[in-house]
């Protein structure tokens, strides 16, 4: 099965990747964009006869590896 | 003291790290490589040096963190062995769980390579036993993630019970880090990481010898 895991910065966490992208497109006239933030797109298959044990699996590999979770917030989709 | 210096694919500061354990705290020292499970016998000290493990691929310290040879060095630290690591090192620390917080992008998104000055605020450390609290050093930092973040709980145990070892000294924080922290260590006190390279400041040639009493500290500890 393929998932699909969205690696976001918490809430309260500084991004200056974020904040740097913002000052960049308001220099490219994009106006009224607010709170940029930069995350991580990561693409696996993984081996598991159901959705649920996909999931679980993947959840799995997120908390030991994949995200920190002093910093990062992960959300998993089987695809 | 024995003391081992773990290598790992991409670490490039390995050997001024053996050169000032040699010459600072009188260290018999061995390279370890990565892939190895167990730590030479007798080992004192485990050090973590820097560079850039593993391309500094998916996080700084991330998959260096959870290599094999890091079983044996939380073994080790779980026996009261002391472990430090320094810029990389002390990503890595914090990656593996050794140390508390995490080290983010700098805040001006800049990679920082020149001296800050770095002050003392815990000298009762197997680190600074040699050292004054409240000392001010000169050392090198090299790093593109050197912003220390924690959450404001571990933050303030960090700060109540004395364990932020290092602090940029006032306008000089060259990354963003949270309450200008440099080094912190561990509830126990055996495990220490920091950004800065005192490892670069030790000896004539480096310009000043002001990190030199670090290492000496060290060669006392065991």
């Amino acid at each position: 099965m393929k998932a699909k895991v969205i690696i976001t910065l918490k809430n309260g966490v500084l991004d200056p990747q974020g904040k740097a992208i913002e000052g960049a497109l308001s220099g490219l006239g994009f106006a009224g964009v607010d709170n940029v933030r930069q995350g991580k797109f990561i693409e696996l298959d993984v081996d598991a006869s159901n959705e649920g044990e996909a999931k679980k699996a993947v959840e799995a590999m997120c908390e030991k590896l994949l995200a920190n979770t002093v910093i990062e917030n992960y959300r998993v989709e089987i695809v | 003291m024995k003391a081992a210096v773990v290598v790992f694919p991409g670490i490039n500061r390995e050997n001024d790290m053996v050169r000032a354990l040699e010459r600072g705290a009188g260290a018999h020292v061995s390279k370890l490589w990565h892939t190895e499970t167990s730590l030479p016998a007798g080992t004192d000290v485990v050090v973590v040096p820097g560079g850039f493990s593993y391309g500094d691929y998916l996080r700084c310290g991330a998959i260096a963190g959870r290599s094999p040879v890091m079983k044996a060095i939380v073994s080790h630290a779980a026996r009261g062995g002391l472990v430090l690591g320094v810029c990389n090192g002390f990503q890595i620390l914090t990656e593996s769980g050794l140390l508390p917080g995490a080290l983010m992008r700098n805040a001006g998104l800049k990679f920082v390579c020149r001296s800050v000055r770095l002050s003392v605020e815990n000298n009762s450390t197997f680190f600074t036993r040699n050292m004054v609290k409240g000392d001010v050093v000169t050392c090198p930092v090299a790093h593109h993630d050197g912003n220390y973040f924690a959450d404001v709980d571990t933050l303030k145990a960090l700060e109540d019970t004395g364990r932020v070892v290092f602090r940029y000294a006032q306008g000089t924080n060259p990354n963003g880090a949270i309450n200008d922290i440099a080094g912190i260590m561990n509830e126990a006190g055996n495990v220490i990481g920091m950004m800065p390279h005192p490892e670069n400041m030790i000896e004539p040639l480096h310009g000043s010898l002001d990190c030199l009493p670090l290492f000496e500290s060290l060669g006392k500890a065991a």
